[in-house]
């Protein structure tokens, strides 16, 4: 019964998303007050009816209700409650599910928070984000419904993934589409905004919070996705370039891309028509990248469907919204004309190098993506383009990028002087320079990448540092207006710190990386770098859906214990996949990483074993970007927003 | 995030049972040798896995390929000369660095094209920016002026 009300409700939420689409925006053009009113009380209804069906949907996988197609084919009665939850959305139909309910949150909270908006653009916004839900619900309802019932219902189900099982990677998908999805709002605005024919520094400041919240979501998502790989894969490896992976790092680029140059627009109103095309290829590109996952048309085994039918739907929508709004922005983007005036050397310019190197780089990625597939139809070429091109043809851009980053932050705005700008940074350089050779010096024959890394880690870290510094003027004191600088300038130099340590660590984990691989007697010692480790016993254990063999393995340094770990290798028999579970002793400077594999003949067992320098920085360089991004959106002047529209709903009409 | 690993789970599963990796008894007692078997294992492609090389695929096929490689390199091969004679028998798909040849020239310069038209609009976009007069501030225009007494006229009206 509950099932069947989920289905009425997301049929329900479909219809209201087609008037929402549809009055407001007559209304809008028109000027007819009552007509564009129509848009918040349905943004509202559409969520409540969206979030009653996915609510639906999550009862059924909780209460395991085998009679749902859907619940038969990923779920099993003995999953541990929180993998019957994020059941839900770990398979194509629930996922796109969570998607729309994702969409019609950020379309509420438009109406919800949006009362400063002329309503005009209000209304046209609603609209334009409706339409995406309205697609959306069509495909949901017509090619991939969740809530089909099966005539012979099964005593138990087919059980998920069970690589899916697993806390890192029941949270990733949610964040990711908070991230997507969110980056259809900055497309909604700039739609809405070349209707009107109207952009300026309120309407970026509108579009900024909307596209920081999508961006933090998106980095916190890819994130995720990359430890889990990091720690459930078996090796280590945090990055692989796969088509999916692409797929949410193009939105990420265009997204940062699109956060800076929405700057430009608050505070100079200059690179307007630039950043509305940014704000719209953004989400084209999450579309382009739901494509590529759903579709199947460049196989990667994320993809839940390879299903052409569901592809040609998704290939439908993103030719309507982005073709559409593109054909828009050349009609309408004279209309945008720039007001700021600014020199070669200035915050804007640098701010234009930087949307050109994040800009082209994500294009880089999206040709690599798409090459096998199209050298296979255009030039009948079967190839493959794998992490060496990427590697080759992507790192160049992060090191312009991290090399210009320091001073293009510190450029004051409208004109600036290179000389002046680098007074203060030349002590960081010199100091990223003397590290970095210090590393090359002390690691002599490993991969450059090493002390690049230093360089640029210690260059980006440092200058944002200096940036925050210098902005607390002359004088004394300076500690105090430190603490009371704009969340603004925390957010921003936080956020490029993160980015140094990222890179540094990436660099640092690449180029430093030991390993050994033997096989492993029971009782035997053997050394790995500075450790000495011993496989003491082998076990076989029992979880709630699965049988694992379980190693334990005593690590020693200089004669000390220093841990013991357990890396197990799993096989779940529903599911028929085994999977490996390294064990991982975390330390600040270093990973130690141990896989047990197969046993062999003569009583060994093959043993892995990894230290990985500096591995947990990766993860936490993107937390602090991802915390940087927060505080930024915390900033005062998004709040002062926010607040100055309860002022008015305070007086009572006088009728 | 790395899921085409599972599918390659699945099908060596259907073979045999997976073996992880680069297996203890595939190791070259030559570390200099065994290196460079690593380094070109990282270039190709484990064919029935989706993305994955055969340094890090468990797939039999993978196995088989760094026993190839191996073998090769005992021989005396060169470098390129082991990557020639894998992608003679298994065609340009093994390679995960595409060449350069044919039409693939457009992939390898699409970066650096794409980043030249992109710095060229720029510059001259940023000139045109640098030399624009100051636009002299225009009072409202009839249109604002409409709508600042519209939004005055609201104004008297809730008071």
């Amino acid at each position: 019964m509950i099932t069947e009300l989920g289905h009425f409700a997301l049929v329900l939420a479909f219809l209201v998303a087609i008037v929402q689409a549809i009055v407001p925006l007559i209304g809008a053009a028109r000027r007819w007050p009552g007509w564009m009113a129509v848009a918040e009380p349905a943004a509202t209804t559409q969520f409540l009816l969206t979030a009653f069906s996915f609510g639906a949907l999550t009862w059924a996988f909780v209460s395991s209700d085998f009679s749902l197609r859907l619940v038969v084919l990923n779920s099993h009665s003995a999953k541990p409650l929180i993998y019957k939850i994020s059941g839900t959305w770990g398979n194509h139909e629930g996922s796109m599910l969570l998607w729309v309910l994702i969409l019609t949150l950020f379309g509420a909270m438009a109406a919800w928070f949006g009362g400063n908006l002329p309503p005009t653009l209000r209304a046209r916004v609603l609209a334009v984000q409706s339409a995406i839900a309205v697609a959306f619900f069509a495909f949901i309802l017509f090619t991939s419904n969740p809530f089909l019932r099966l005539a012979v219902p099964p005593f138990d189900g087919q059980d998920l993934n069970p690589l899916l099982q697993d806390p890192g990677l029941a949270f990733h998908p949610p964040f990711l589409y908070l991230g997507y999805v969110g980056l259809s709002m900055a497309f909604s605005f700039a739609v809405a905004a070349l209707i009107e024919g109207r952009v300026d520094a309120a309407w970026a400041r509108w579009v900024r919070p909307w596209t920081l919240a999508a961006w933090i979501f998106l980095t916190i998502g890819i994130a995720l996705g990359s430890w889990w790989a990091y720690y459930e894969l078996g090796w280590g490896g945090f990055w692989f370039w796969d088509p999916v992976e692409n797929a949410s790092f193009m939105p990420w680029l265009f997204a940062a891309a699109l956060l800076h140059s929405a700057i430009v627009v608050e505070k100079r109103e200059a690179l307007k028509s630039w950043t509305v095309l940014l704000a719209i290829l953004a989400f084209g590109f999450s579309l382009i990248g739901t494509f590529i996952v759903r579709s199947g048309i460049i196989t990667s085994v994320h993809a839940f469907a390879n299903d052409p039918e569901r592809g040609i739907f998704i290939l439908m929508i993103l030719a309507v919204f982005t073709g559409g709004a593109l054909t828009l922005f050349a009609a309408r983007a004279q209309a945008l004309e720039a007001k700021g005036v600014f020199g070669m050397v200035s915050r804007e310019s640098a701010l234009v190098v930087n949307n050109i190197l994040l800009a082209v780089s994500a294009m880089v990625v999206f040709v690599g993506t798409v090459w096998p597939v199209v050298a296979e139809l255009a030039f009948d070429r079967k190839l493959s383009v794998g992490p060496p091109f990427f590697d080759m043809a992507f790192t160049p851009f992060v090191i312009a990028l991290a090399l210009i980053l320091p001073v293009g932050a510190m450029l004051p705005w409208k004109r600036g002087n290179l000389r002046r700008t680098m007074l203060p940074l030349w002590p960081v350089l010199g100091l990223s320079v003397a590290l970095g050779g210090l590393a090359y010096a002390l690691r002599t024959g490993d991969s450059a990448a090493g002390p690049l890394g230093v360089l640029l880690g210690v260059w980006v870290l440092g200058g944002a540092m200096v940036d925050l510094w210098r902005r607390t003027g002359r004088g004394a004191g300076r500690m105090g207006r430190l603490t009371r600088l704009a969340r603004a300038d925390w957010g921003k130099a936080v956020a490029h710190g993160g980015l140094g340590i990222t890179i540094f660590a990436i660099c640092a984990l690449v180029a430093w990386q030991e390993e050994d691989i033997r096989v492993a007697y029971p009782g035997e010692p053997f050394t790995v770098g500075r450790y000495d480790l011993i496989l003491h016993d082998v076990t076989t254990e029992r979880g709630p859906n699965y049988v694992a063999e379980v190693a334990e393995v005593h690590v020693f340094t200089n004669g000390r214990e220093l841990t013991r770990l357990f890396p197990e290798k799993r096989n779940y028999p529903v599911a028929r996949m085994p999977t490996t579970e390294a064990a991982i002793d975390y330390r600040v400077l270093r990973d130690l990483y141990v896989v047990v594999g197969d046993r062999q003949n003569d009583g060994g067992w093959t043993m892995r074993t990894y230290i990985k320098p500096f591995a947990n920085w990766i993860w936490a360089g993107c937390l602090i970007m991802a915390l940087g991004g927060a505080l930024s959106l915390s900033d005062r002047r998004f709040r002062v927003a926010a607040g100055a529209r309860k002022a008015p709903s305070a007086g009572v009409p006088a009728e | 995030m790395k899921g085409l690993r599972w599918i390659c789970l699945v099908l060596s599963l259907a073979i045999a049972l997976p073996a992880a990796a680069v297996q203890p008894d595939e190791v070259l007692e030559d570390p200099v040798l065994e290196g460079r078997a690593r380094e070109i294992s990282k270039g190709l492609r484990c064919l029935v896995c989706r993305n994955e090389n055969i340094d890090e695929s468990n797939a039999d096929l993978a196995r088989d390929l760094r026993l190839l490689v191996r073998e090769r390199l005992l021989a005396g091969d060169s470098d390129t000369e082991v990557v020639d004679f894998v992608t003679d028998r298994y065609g340009e798909y093994v390679l995960l660095k595409p060449l350069t040849t044919g039409a693939n020239w457009l992939l390898w310069a699409a970066g650096p094209l794409m980043f030249l038209l992109a710095a060229g609009t720029a510059v001259v976009f940023l000139r045109g920016r640098s030399r624009a007069e100051t636009p002299v501030e225009a009072g409202l225009s009839t249109e604002e002026r409409a709508r600042l007494q519209a939004i005055m006229a609201q104004d008297d009206h809730t008071a």
